[in-house]
């Protein structure tokens, strides 16, 4: 048994250390990077009722955005017109190539959000990403 | 958008990659779009003919559409010694010794624009209304450098620069201007073909640059001639499971008919007197297209797995992501309340479609990038089962 608890702990720790890099998970604070046009991570959790800061920093040559807000909110700026947002709203906000640009969003109750850019072609390419909310 | 077309010969060996020109249906797109996305530069077709250690590459650019420039990136396995334009003929012979009598043939043009970034500008050269751009740099920072220069670079050309500089730094930018094609009287559909000298020691044919800017659903139609002294090696092999999109058209000793019609068109002067023919037809959805042609034209029959795309190289790849900078950002309240935890990375994929890759399984280890989280578990389970391994065999000895 001695064995087998050290054999685990150490296996954990090896685990664990590659996991931890990329956010802080107590401050609110959410890193994303943008990578050959899709979002590292593709997936983050957050709890409710907290306002969430994404640090978002695109390594691309090329222009993108980050838009956060549940699937209507994807959907109308998929449609819109809008290329340009200056982040005075919060959680849209354009992420020009080669830069690191921060956003907040409240999160208010457990619900499902998405991450996207919806520069053309770019959502269907797959730049999207899942927020869950829990409790 | 942009589309591809072909027509023409050459001699040695080398890899022809897009499009066709006179008779052929061969067109496929090229890649990058100017901000009005209205107009594309089509590469029409590609001789990749190879003697000498050199390679002769030929392809032909047509503009389509409106608008005043646009332009194409063509990644290149060398710097080219010589820039000049084509022969006026011969990707439309290589076409109609490949689509015989039919007569018939469209003509494809295509048009390329601009130029100049933090990427290294090797030559630039001016040929009819195209400004060609030799560039040497990593993906990010020729993609810098497209984007600076009125490049509307598609959400998949990150990827696909990144690709492409890991092989080698050195790209083709063409970029059309409407106005001097104007002036020269040129019209839509004209091809300009462009012919390239690069030492190389094997040819090689960028492919999957095919299916740039296109949806993956989107099928390449695109013809690609091999000159060669002797019949190639050809990576992926046309017809063959992993290069099922590639569409075998022939492959045999070239006729003295044909070899003899090319040698007499501009620049065609190097053809020996006997050379291998191969063609094919690259009929492949732009979502397969993840590879291109290695070919060892040496006789050794062993054509390259990295030029094939199929296993990253080695050597360290040129940098490719530079630091960011950090420009506006709205300063909103950020209250913290509850703990924030990220998972599930995505993936970055790179070479064939899962269902596609038949590399062997050393291959793969060779070539697939080592997560730092895996790497670290892994050496926590080694570190564990050294400790087991200690602790069992000082027990034994106690024990004794």
């Amino acid at each position: 048994m001695k064995v087998v608890a050290v054999f685990a702990a150490v296996a954990a720790l090896g685990a664990g250390a590659g996991c931890t890099a990329r956010s802080d998970a107590a401050s609110g604070v959410v890193n994303i990077e943008i990578h050959h046009s899709r979002f590292v991570p593709a997936a983050v959790s957050v709890g409710s009722r907290q306002t969430v800061r994404f640090v978002v920093r695109n390594t691309d040559p090329i222009d993108h955005e980050f838009i956060v807000g549940d699937q209507a909110t994807q959907d109308r700026h998929e449609h819109g017109a809008d290329d340009h947002h200056d982040g005075s709203v919060p959680g849209e906000i354009s992420v020009p190539a080669g830069t690191t640009v921060t956003t907040t969003y409240y999160v208010d109750r457990r619900r499902q959000l998405l991450y996207g850019c919806h520069l053309p072609g770019h959502w269907a390419y797959g730049m999207r990403g899942v927020i869950r909310v829990s409790s | 958008m942009a589309r591809r077309l072909m027509a023409l010969v050459g001699m040695a060996a080398a890899a022809l990659l897009a499009a066709a020109v006179a008779a052929g249906p061969a067109m496929a797109c090229a890649g990058l779009v100017t901000p009005g996305g209205n107009v594309r530069l089509v590469r029409t077709g590609t001789l990749a003919a190879y003697h000498g250690g050199l390679e002769h590459y030929i392809t032909s650019f047509r503009f389509e559409g409106g608008g005043a420039e646009f332009g194409s990136i063509v990644p290149l396995p060398g710097i080219p010694t010589n820039i000049e334009r084509g022969g006026d003929w011969t990707l439309q012979r290589l076409d109609r010794e490949v689509n015989p009598p039919q007569a018939a043939a469209l003509d494809r043009a295509d048009g390329p624009q601009p130029a100049a970034a933090q990427a290294e500008v090797i030559e630039e050269k001016r040929i009819d209304a195209l400004d060609i751009t030799i560039l040497k740099g990593g993906g990010a920072s020729v993609g810098d450098w497209a984007r600076q220069h009125g490049f509307k670079l598609t959400p998949d050309a990150p990827e696909v620069l990144d690709f492409y500089a890991e092989r080698s730094p050195i790209f083709m930018a063409a970029t059309f201007d409407a106005q001097a094609a104007e002036d020269r009287g040129q019209q839509q559909g004209d091809g300009t073909p462009i012919h390239l000298t690069i030492p190389v020691s094997n040819p090689w044919v960028p492919l999957r640059i095919l299916g740039l800017g296109d949806s993956s659903d989107t099928k390449i139609d695109a013809d690609v001639y091999l000159l060669t002294d002797r019949a190639p090696a050809l990576l992926p092999q046309p017809g063959t499971p992993l290069g099922f999109g590639l569409i075998p058209l022939r492959s045999e000793q070239a006729s003295d008919q044909l070899l003899s019609d090319l040698r007499t068109d501009k620049g065609m002067g190097w053809m020996p007197q006997s050379m291998w023919f191969t063609a094919f037809r690259v009929g492949e959805e732009a979502g397969r297209l993840r590879y291109d042609l290695a070919v060892d034209a040496s006789g050794r029959g062993q054509p390259s797995m990295v030029w094939a795309g199929l296993r990253r190289p080695t050597k360290p790849a040129p940098p490719t992501t530079r630091p960011t900078t950090h420009p506006t950002t709205p300063a909103t309240p950020t209250p913290t309340v509850a703990p924030t935890t990220v998972t599930a990375p995505a993936e970055i994929a790179l070479g064939l479609p899962p269902d596609q890759v038949i590399a062997p399984k050393r291959a793969d280890a060779e070539s697939a990038p080592v997560d730092l989280g895996v790497a670290l578990m892994g050496a926590g389970v080694l570190a564990g089962a050294a400790v087991a391994t200690v602790l069992v065999a000082r027990r034994r000895l106690l024990s004794r």
